[in-house]
């Protein structure tokens, strides 16, 4: 039955692995004196020939390889297009704001591009094995990145942060999968779900999916688990930040929807209202810590788990229509978010030279395009209608209203009522008049790169906001492939 | 209806006037940004009165679909535009009053730096309206809903360099906001219980089930009314419209007096039919619309701004318009709303060529016998000021009377809400003959070649504006003057003409209709409209120095008053302050020492004492960052054994 | 053969608290390394008994595999520590706060 060779399943992380070791092979060759920024046009090339193997994906017959643990259906392809798509964008505010000289640029593009394959892998797999080993490949690779300014003294300590606390969340999760394991006796996800729906509830798997909770509530920093996003945002560098608030994030909500809906569909009375309070939970901590924060990254660290929350709001619908939301919310998500953080690194540099809100005044007059992007992104961060951020809000939260959470509905727009109050202030820092001795006046001019990944963001944005139907029925047929399986409420 | 009537060319022609002038705007000179944004504007002024013309002709409702928008979700959407006597009647107002409004603009603002930013938001936000009112479903007006929201954002924060500007900017915003969220809820309520958020679709399921009273339709109602207190500035939701007349004065007049604040009177006879079903959501209104009429016109007696008085008559004049929705009197709101526009518009127009003329001040107390040198604007005011006093035969007494009326025979309390609209026929018409005397009678109060931040640059004296300024003005002060002959009532021998336009799809069949002495009522609401000019005649016109007296005298409530009974305090200290507290020590506590206390339990036992603890009573630190985790991890393993079920699902 | 699975589940439990207890009392990075390795190791002490007691090997795979990225982890983990004894001269974690709320 299996006509398609096996290989033509996992073939976008096969490219991108493939560039990720070209990259490690020319880089040492190549002359000490050369700009490595070549090197970020070879990734890009990798990532685009991987985004087209993706789409290409789609046309192959749904199916599993190697042993099944690997599945290409609309919803890998759907989280394949989205990742591939963020890593280019930054790549591309990487590319514009990494310094010339810099002698590890080579690296890091290196490192972006095996992360990203970690991340596909976590999308298309189907069995927690390689779940795991796919979530791994990108922690370590966002672990270096995140400590990549290595010389500054918030580099290493972001690094480090993130790492401990990382393998910390990581052991609890591959706790988790080994009482499935152990509750079930097999790690293939459907095979979980049959083995659950038999037999009477065991409570190692209740336990498990509490366990599991943790790993990937941190990996989304879903609070309580979010401690740890505003420091390491803090001192990773912006196009670092850009990428690792949106991929493996995506990647993990995928993992989180095929565990929960592909695997535990028997348990949602244990997990609905977890995820209840989760969602909750990070949508409140997430804004109200945004409130009175000051520093730009660190505002926009807190209003990522904020969207976590929305996000998982989604997750309580139990159809059909809630993954749906989720999978679109995390593209509109990541569109905006991603296009900011691409701003960002452009304005505060590598090496952050803008930090705090006061120190983006006026940017808007020194940069009107990208002054303007940031604040078209933080209007969509808010929700104003027209923008993808309206949207997905409106998808994620009609779908929780529709299976009967009036109160988590109520709550999330509250939430982005409060929300909008910080996003205006940075809107508004970004066309009062700046002071005089700004840093402003150390910001170049847009590089190609960066108006290319900035235009593509803005592009995205904007389209998810006025004709999202062509995505949104691209996530529902993804929820469709998955949630036909599993068992009604 | 054989050939299309092209809706859509009337939202998209001012947004391409919006794209041209905030593009390239800035390179162009001004004369250029002006005739893109008054054309952009004059089209859809032409086309709607094409429509008009031949209106009859058209079976309504028109619906114009532009294609799906959103398909998939538990609904979906198109845009979709429509074409009724609702929308035919706000489309006038919009296009009529905005153009004229942007004429007027072109000469308020000619002396103002960023002239095509201030053309491009107002094309931006007449895209916006537009859209609201042409929408065929809720969806779609809530895009033009928050959009003149948005646009109203950026116009009130125009005077961006002015802190109190861009804090009034944001205020609007945020409470808006506030509205929204209503209308959201409204609409993901109405999406689970009608499968469609289509006007169509909707109002036909809701027909289908006369059954269904009260209940869920009462919860819909009551946030679409909260999305109406945010957007037309009510109780509770009203403190952002006095504070967005920091914008500038055509600002105030299209969008916080004749369009804009009115989207909320539109959206709830636009929905009547659900409102209809839940007497007590219209009691709801009424009661909201009564009470802000009467507190906003007492405050407004106070006021020495100019542009304040008018902001504060105008929350008071939507409080009549809401008591009428809430008296199912969709019509008479609608024409209120009408005739409202052209009084109001005028009156800020006039207020703006009077705040032109003295170079930039608005305080009423350093004005005063401006009359003879500024007489257009003087004459064209005084109708503005007859008509909204409701003194007949000018508009505001006829739209004004017919709801007091539809007040009065209303069966359940109709009364009281009567008495009370009369108290603040009253108290309108005191306070704007206050306003009227205090500007241009008496002696001239204005201090010599005053030079503000934003002057209007020339300073060569008081001077009456030029004719782009007033000759919107004069048509403005003709509509008022004869506008109110469209719904003059039965009653008075008139044919109650926009009634009936509007009736085949506002008024409900069923509608109980009481009997009044029309003609008695309209009398002594004249007659109250006069005591308050007169009233107004002796405090400030012979005997100008007793109001100060009799402020000193009761000098509390004067206080009380003047400070507006202290609301905008109130929300800050119960809402703002709060919230600011939880986010700068809550979280930080449950960070600083939450977190602590977690990495301390575990800690407690060992060689460490309370001491090292206190010492490391500071964030940042990875190992109580790992306590918070393994806090969290273990409440939430304790509640997934506990299992709770979700119990707090409301289905 | 004798003992049940509950011994290799309580004492894998028992590892696991340890590894947890010892992240949050330790000063030293690279203590709280170890123990992040300990915590690890019981969850693979958990699936080796769960392999036995299914009789599928892929818990044993599972177990060489975390071995592999608990390595990987470990290798990343020191050379950041490195940079960090550069930057600051001290592997004390509680004087790694810098970054703070």
């Amino acid at each position: 039955m299996n006509t398609v060779p096996q290989i033509f399943r996992i073939l976008p992380e096969v490219i991108l692995t493939v560039t990720g070791v070209l990259i490690m092979l020319i880089e040492p060759v190549m002359p000490k004196s050369a700009s490595r920024k070549s090197m970020g046009w070879l990734s890009v090339l990798g990532t685009l020939a991987a985004l087209g193997a993706s789409l290409w994906q789609y046309q192959l017959p749904v199916g599993t390889a190697y042993f099944g643990t690997i599945q290409t259906d609309a919803f890998s392809v759907f989280f394949h297009v989205l990742i591939c798509s963020i890593v280019l964008v930054s790549l591309l505010a990487a590319i514009s704001s990494a310094p010339r000289e810099m002698d590890t640029l080579g690296e890091y593009f290196g490192l972006v591009v095996f992360g990203a394959v970690g991340m596909l892998f976590m999308t298309s797999a189907v069995e927690l094995l390689v779940v795991f080993i796919g979530l791994e490949i990108s922690s370590i690779s966002t672990y270096i990145l995140a400590a990549f300014r290595r010389k500054s003294a918030k580099g290493p300590e972001a690094g480090i942060k993130y790492l401990l606390l990382g393998s910390f969340a990581t052991a609890f999760f591959l706790y988790g999968i080994a009482m499935l394991f152990g509750a079930t006796g097999t790690t293939v996800i459907s095979q979980i779900a049959d083995r659950l729906g038999s037999s009477h509830l065991p409570l190692l798997a209740v336990a498990g999916l509490g366990m599991i909770l943790i790993g990937i509530g941190f990996k989304v920093s879903a609070a309580p688990f979010q401690v740890w996003t505003p420091d390491v945002y803090e001192g990773s560098p912006s196009p670092v930040v850009g990428l690792m608030s949106t991929a493996p994030k995506a990647a993990a909500f995928a993992v989180l929807l095929r565990i929960l809906y592909g695997a535990l569909p028997t348990l949602h009375e244990y997990w609905v209202p977890l995820l209840w309070w989760l969602s909750a939970l990070s949508m409140t901590v997430g804004n109200l810590g945004a409130l009175r924060q000051r520093n730009v990254k660190r505002l926009l660290a807190y209003s990522s788990i904020a969207h976590a929350g929305y996000l998982l709001a989604a997750f309580t619908a139990l159809s059909a229509d809630g993954i749906a939301a989720a999978s679109f919310y995390a593209v509109t998500y990541a569109a905006m978010n991603v296009g900011i953080f691409a701003v960002v690194s452009y304005a505060g540099g590598y090496d952050d030279r803008l930090t705090l809100i006061e120190d983006y005044r006026g940017l808007a007059y020194r940069a009107p395009v990208m002054g303007g992007a940031m604040a078209f992104f933080l209007m969509s961060l808010i929700g104003i209608p027209f923008t993808g951020g309206f949207f997905g809000k409106f998808y994620v939260f009609s779908a929780a209203l529709h299976s009967g959470f009036l109160w988590l509905g109520i709550i999330g727009l509250l939430n982005s009522g409060i929300g909008a109050f910080y996003y205006l202030r940075l809107i508004a820092a970004l066309y009062s008049k700046p002071s005089e001795a700004a840093p402003l006046n150390q910001i170049p001019r847009p590089s190609f790169a960066l108006l290319l990944g900035v235009f593509l963001t803005v592009a995205a944005t904007l389209i998810l906001g006025i004709v999202p139907g062509r995505v949104l029925a691209m996530a529902k047929a993804g929820a469709a492939t998955f949630y036909s399986v599993s068992a009604s409420k | 209806m054989t050939d299309s009537l092209h809706l859509w060319l009337i939202p998209i022609v001012p947004f391409a006037g919006f794209l041209v002038n905030g593009l390239v705007g800035r390179k162009l000179p001004r004369a250029l940004v002006s005739a893109i944004a008054l054309i952009a504007t004059l089209i859809p002024f032409l086309q709607v009165a094409n429509i008009w013309f031949h209106f009859s002709s058209i079976s309504k409702p028109y619906v114009e679909n532009l294609g799906s928008w959103i398909v998939g979700g538990a609904f979906h959407a198109d845009f979709a535009l429509q074409l009724d006597q609702l929308t035919m009647i706000m489309l006038l107002i919009i296009t009529g009053v905005g153009f004229l409004i942007h004429v007027y603009s072109t000469g308020y603002m000619a002396h103002e730096d960023g002239y095509w930013r201030f053309f491009a938001y107002l094309n931006l936000f007449m895209f916006f309206m537009l859209t609201l009112v042409l929408a065929e479903n809720f969806l779609l007006m809530f895009v033009g809903w928050e959009g003149v929201g948005l646009a109203s954002y950026l116009l009130i924060g125009f005077y961006f360099l002015r802190d109190s500007a861009a804090q009034a900017g944001k205020k609007a915003f945020v409470v808006n906001r506030i509205g929204d969220f209503g209308f959201l809820l409204a609409m993901f309520l109405m999406i689970s219980h009608f499968g469609s958020l289509s006007y169509h679709d909707v109002f036909a399921v809701v027909a289908q089930h006369p059954e269904w009273q009260g209940g869920f339709i009462t919860v819909i109602a009551l946030f679409l009314i909260l999305g109406a207190t945010g957007k037309s500035a009510q109780i509770p939701l009203y403190i952002w419209l006095p504070d967005a007349m920091e914008g500038p004065t055509p600002v105030s007049a299209l969008i916080h007096a004749a369009t804009m604040v009115t989207a909320g009177i539109y959206m709830v006879a636009r929905t009547h039919a659900i409102f209809d079903r839940s007497p007590f959501a219209l009691s709801t209104l009424a009661i909201i619309g009564a009470a802000t009429a009467f507190f906003a016109a007492t405050i407004g007696i106070v006021q020495t701004d100019i542009k304040r008085v008018l902001a504060y008559s105008t929350v008071s004049q939507l409080g009549y318009m809401v008591m009428a929705l809430g008296v199912a009197a969709y019509s008479s709101a609608l024409f209120h709303v009408l005739t409202h526009a052209f009084f109001k518009a005028l009156l800020f127009l006039a207020a703006g060529s009077v705040i032109h003329a003295v170079s930039g001040e608005q305080d009423m107390r350093v004005m005063g016998g401006l009359w003879k040198k500024i007489p257009i604007t003087f004459v064209t005011m005084t109708v503005g000021v007859v008509a909204i006093s409701g003194i007949p035969p000018f508009a505001g007494f006829f739209s004004k009377d017919e709801i007091l009326y539809q007040a009065f025979i209303s069966p359940n309390g109709g009364k009281i809400l009567w008495f009370v609209g009369l108290v603040t026929a009253f108290l309108t018409s005191f306070y704007m003959f206050r306003l009227w005397y205090m500007t241009f009678f008496g002696e001239n109060r204005t201090p010599e070649a005053k030079h503000d931040d934003h002057s209007h640059g020339h300073s060569h004296g008081i001077h009456e504006s030029p004719l782009v300024m007033t000759v919107p003005l004069m048509i403005l002060a003709v509509l008022s003057a004869i506008g109110g002959f469209l719904g003059v009532p039965e009653g008075m021998w008139g044919h109650n003409e926009i009634g009936h336009f509007l009736g085949p799809i506002l008024d409900p069949a069923s509608r109980v209709v009481g009997e009044g002495p029309e003609l008695a009522l309209a009398g002594l609401s004249v007659l109250v409209g006069l005591a308050g000019w007169a009233m107004a005649h002796y405090f400030y016109y012979m005997k100008p120095e007793l109001p100060a007296k009799l402020a000193q005298q009761f000098s509390a409530v004067h206080r009380l008053l003047e400070n507006k009974y202290w609301i905008d305090e109130i929300y800050e200290g119960l809402i703002v302050t709060p919230l600011l507290l939880v986010s700068r020590y809550v979280l930080k506590g449950l960070i600083d020492t939450g977190i602590i206390d977690g990495a301390g339990m575990a800690a407690g036992g060992t060689a460490q004492g309370l001491g090292a603890l206190v010492q490391r009573v500071q964030s940042g630190n990875i190992r109580s960052y790992a306590g918070w985790l393994a806090f969290g991890a273990a409440v939430l393993l304790v509640v997934t054994y506990f299992g709770f079920t979700a119990h707090f699902s409301v289905r | 053969m004798l003992v049940p699975i509950s011994y290799y589940l309580v004492l894998s439990a028992i590892l696991f608290s340890i590894g947890v207890a010892a992240f949050l009392i330790k000063r030293n990075i690279i203590t709280i390394f170890m123990s992040i390795e300990l915590m690890l190791n019981a969850v693979n002490l958990s699936f080796v008994a769960f392999a036995h007691h299914w009789h599928q090997v892929s818990g044993q795979i599972f177990v060489f595999f975390v071995m592999v990225v608990a390595a990987a982890e470990a290798a990343v983990g020191l050379a950041i520590i490195i940079a960090i004894f550069r930057t600051r001269n001290t592997l004390d974690v509680d004087k790694i706060d810098l970054m703070k709320l």
